[in-house]
């Protein structure tokens, strides 16, 4: 292989970001040397098995990944502002809503999503970790490196260039040859198997984990939507990790799969890719719930409504989650018997969802509502969350779908249910959950010049887009003629984009204005909360609780200080506490599937085996390394208590 | 992982008496879940595929009942040993537990051996990953499993290891006994690809 084929070459822009990606490295270098933070990286960060530490990198990965997943959506927006653009060839502009829908759903969104629940769920429950801490630090690693070794493609070898759906037969070999379909197959695979493993996790955390006195229908509603996220995640992610590996099979050793020709069947990928793909967006949009549901329930003064009935909602969605893939394809041709069942299902789900609208409105009613930006992010995901539900029951009818498959209507409700769900959950749960996380408050004002910039940036780029779907504009078009009355509203869609973009900016300057100059939170209670996560102090002691809580109610902390007692905490009754140790294998074993994924790229298969014994070997040291943690005595709990409570 | 280390509850069999010991084989318990959904995708895989046999030959040209059969008995014997091992585990004797671990480690190396010469058989007789979609998804289901047996063999030869260094201990107990969930769950993986791929393929 060349090295003009191996650097991808011949476009201003690849230059521009080939220049900047080192120009950001030898920064990166140079700080750390210079400031001498190489060991405190290493300790601090690169070995820590603490699920707040590991919660907070996934969340600066998700927003590095939002940077660029975003830009990926500015250039495509730039180009179909005006017709018959030469901003970006087609192949260019393939390869970008590729990586734009690949990096936001599995790398911005899932990441987000995960690092809050890292963040929150041990801290909601009780506990002063996850069940399994060690592999909880490998299961961040490998989403981290599996996302790394997707970014690079666009710079070395070349992006994955058949959409984020990868269909097959495009995705074959035949129809995309170079090794961008292989970044898509086996990066993938490796961040799968670190979700999946959180998936377990986060369930046994929750199963087994919780405080004294804390019932499964005293959970808080977040730790609900995790534990059936969890569910989701287990019985999902293997569909994708086979559909993944089959892809890797036919694309590296030229089975027959998905080809058109020795039997193979390329319908066979989409089927598979949706049975986990369905799940998936609700593996995203559950957690978002459940992240409404403490916004709403803490910033109304009052319990949530109808507690019963979101948990049922969430299990009855989840379980359905499971049985409507084929409306993503119901143009295929399956039949009428086969998309009527496919049609009814998906309809159906639009009644627990509707329960939980429901329910939130009415915990709206009569409360002492403060208008926070978390709780502005929370009502603004109402009524647009609800434009993106009606516009998905009327593609979910399966004969008016012929009209909308693969428009821009399409594009406009998922971006409706993604963004107004998920997005806005997560900067709701930021801007809620940030005291805890680094012991300040991000600004409220330019928080909600945030919200107010990308929230209606939001609508004006995506509501014109239904129209431009009905006006007969097709998904993934790269171009179009002026002579088809498209442009004004493309004009608008693209105004609306830049401000969404402006909306970012803002919050990157935000984190920045806050770390320098934002109020400190003393109390570790600053909302008034009514779960236990804000019964620890801000930022929380490594160790979260001194004391295990017991839990009397629901909204179990709100009962403790209704009861005038708060979480006293008595010293007498403190007991030395064994914490797992740090270890530096979880990272060394995912830089060394970094480099098996990258041979398995190029086909290098020297280095991917050399690379797979590491991986072993990481493994054989695991088992027979007896570390057992180590133990945080009393004194030492004392003196961290008083510090952080003596305003209390 | 907290309280780890206390919560030894003496009244329970070894490997559950630590709290990191009982989380773990729940833990194991639901990955087996995952497991289940892996297998029941490349299974679905397959029974579509299984009748699209392009220019290659059909199942009913290729399998042959003998090495089946004997690739079959071997492994369900060495879930019976590992059986049997988890068995002394409990009457607390280690040099039966060992022995029959190696028995069980042998039946599985023996099951491998068996199931490479197979696979070697269909690639001289030209039937490969690549002839046509029933035999990649025949190579990759059967392949899968066996992967996971020569994972298992590995495990198992470092827990044997630790056994030995260490005998009895709440951990070296846990390992056994999940390896052997692991082993069991692999048989019951055999049996339904020994119904559904081999019996099936040579019916139909």
């Amino acid at each position: 292989m060349k090295w003009s084929e191996f650097f991808v070459t011949g476009e201003p822009l690849i230059y521009a970001a080939d220049v900047s990606i080192v120009l950001t490295v030898i920064g990166i270098v140079f700080i750390l040397t210079y400031f001498k933070k190489w060991k405190w990286l290493w300790d601090e960060w690169l070995t820590t098995v603490d699920h707040k530490k590991i919660g907070v990198m996934y969340i600066i990965s998700a927003v590095l990944m939002l940077f660029r997943g975003g830009v990926d959506a500015l250039l495509m927006r730039a180009q179909l502002t005006a017709p018959n653009m030469k901003f970006l060839d087609s192949q260019h502009y393939n390869e970008i809503f590729t990586t734009h829908g690949t990096i936001m759903i599995l790398f911005m969104a899932m990441p987000f999503i995960i690092g809050l629940m890292n963040i929150v769920v041990p801290l909601q429950i009780g506990a002063r970790d996850v069940a399994y801490p060690y592999l909880n630090a490998l299961s961040f690693w490998l989403f981290f490196v599996g996302a790394m070794l997707f970014n690079i493609a666009f710079v070395i070898g070349g992006s994955p260039d058949a959409g984020w759906t990868a269909y097959f037969p495009l995705a074959g070999n035949e129809f995309s040859p170079g090794v961008g379909n292989n970044y898509y197959a086996v990066a993938l695979q490796i961040s799968g198997i670190g979700t999946l493993m959180t998936g377990i996790n986060f369930l046994v955390t929750i199963l087994k984990m919780r405080a004294p006195g804390m019932t499964l229908m005293r959970m808080p509603m977040f730790t609900w939507t995790i534990l059936i996220t969890c569910v989701l995640i287990i019985f999902a992610f293997p569909v994708l990790t086979v559909a993944l590996a089959l892809m890797t099979f036919d694309r590296l050793f030229d089975t027959q799969f998905f080809t058109m020709a020795n039997g193979g069947m390329s319908m066979l990928w989409a089927n598979l890719f949706w049975i986990w793909g369905h799940p998936e967006v609700y593996i995203v949009i559950l957690p978002s719930f459940g992240i409404f549901s403490e916004v709403v329930s803490t910033f109304a003064r009052k319990r949530l409504f109808g507690y019963k009935a979101m948990v049922g909602s969430i299990v009855g969605i989840a379980f359905l989650s499971f049985i409507v893939w084929v409306h993503h394809f119901f143009t295929m041709g399956a039949g009428a018997a086969v998309n009527s069942f496919f049609s009814i299902t998906t309809m159906a789900i639009a009644i627990p969802t509707g329960v939980k609208i429901f329910n939130w409105l009415f915990t709206l009613r009569k409360g002492r509502i403060r208008f926070t930006t978390a709780m502005l992010w929370s009502l603004a995901f109402i009524p647009n969350f609800v434009i993106g539900g009606v516009t998905g029951v009327m593609l979910a009818m399966a004969a008016a779908d012929y009209q909308y498959h693969n428009s821009y209507f399409l594009i406009a409700h998922f971006h409706y249910v993604l963004i107004a769900g998920t997005v806005f959950a997560c900067f709701a749960g930021l801007h809620y959950w940030y005291p805890k996380m680094f012991g300040h408050m991000l600004n409220e004002r330019l928080g909600k010049w945030t919200f107010w910039l990308f929230m209606i940036g939001f609508n004006v780029c995506f509501f014109p887009m239904y129209f431009l779907g009905l006006m007969g504009m097709t998904r993934r078009m790269y171009t179009y003629s002026a002579g088809l009355g498209w442009t004004p509203l493309n004009v608008v869609a693209s105004v609306g984009a830049a401000l969404m973009g402006i909306g970012f900016l803002v919050l990157c300057y935000n984190i920045y204005y806050s770390a320098r100059y934002g109020e400190r939170d003393m109390t570790g209670d600053p909302w008034d909360g009514r779960t236990l996560e804000w019964a620890t102090s801000s930022p929380v002691a490594h160790y979260n609780f001194a004391v295990i809580p017991e839990v009397k109610d629901l909204d179990a902390y709100w009962e403790m200080k209704k009861s005038g007692k708060g979480f006293e905490m008595d010293e007498e009754k403190l007991k030395p506490i064994h914490m797992p140790s740090n270890s530096g294998r979880p990272f060394l074993i995912s830089i060394a599937f970094f480099f098996a994924g990258f041979g398995l790229v190029f086909k290098w298969f020297t280095l991917a085996i050399i690379a797979a014994v590491f991986i072993i070997l990481g493994l054989i040291l695991r088992s027979f390394d007896d570390d057992d943690g180590y133990y945080i005595s009393v004194d030492e709990i004392k003196r961290t208590e008083r510090l952080t409570r003596k305003e209390a | 992982m907290a309280e780890a280390a206390h919560h030894y509850d003496e009244t329970m069999p070894l490997e559950y008496r630590t709290e990191e010991s009982r989380l773990n084989i729940l833990g194991f318990w639901i990955f087996l879940g995952a497991e289940v959904a892996l297998f029941a995708t490349l299974f679905a895989t397959y029974l579509v595929l299984f009748q699209r046999t392009g220019h290659g030959p059909t199942a009913a040209d290729l399998f042959e009942i003998k090495d089946v059969m004997i690739e079959t008995l071997l492994l369900l014997t060495s879930s019976f040993t590992c059986g049997l091992a988890v068995f002394e585990m409990r009457r607390r004797r280690l040099t039966g537990l060992l022995v029959w671990l190696l028995v069980t480690l042998l039946l599985g190396a023996g099951f491998i051996t068996f199931e490479v010469r197979e696979f070697i058989h269909y690639v001289h007789e030209g039937a490969t990953m690549q002839t046509s979609a029933f035999l990649s998804s025949f190579f990759v289901l059967v392949g899968t499993h066996g992967a996971h047996v020569s994972l298992g063999i590995g495990w198992m030869t470092l827990i044997i290891i630790q056994l030995l260094q260490r005998g009895f201990t709440p951990r070296t107990a846990r390992k056994v006994f999940i390896v052997s969930l692991y082993w069991h769950f692999l048989d019951v993986v055999w049996i339904f690809i020994f119904t559904l791929v081999y019996l099936t393929g040579m019916v139909m």
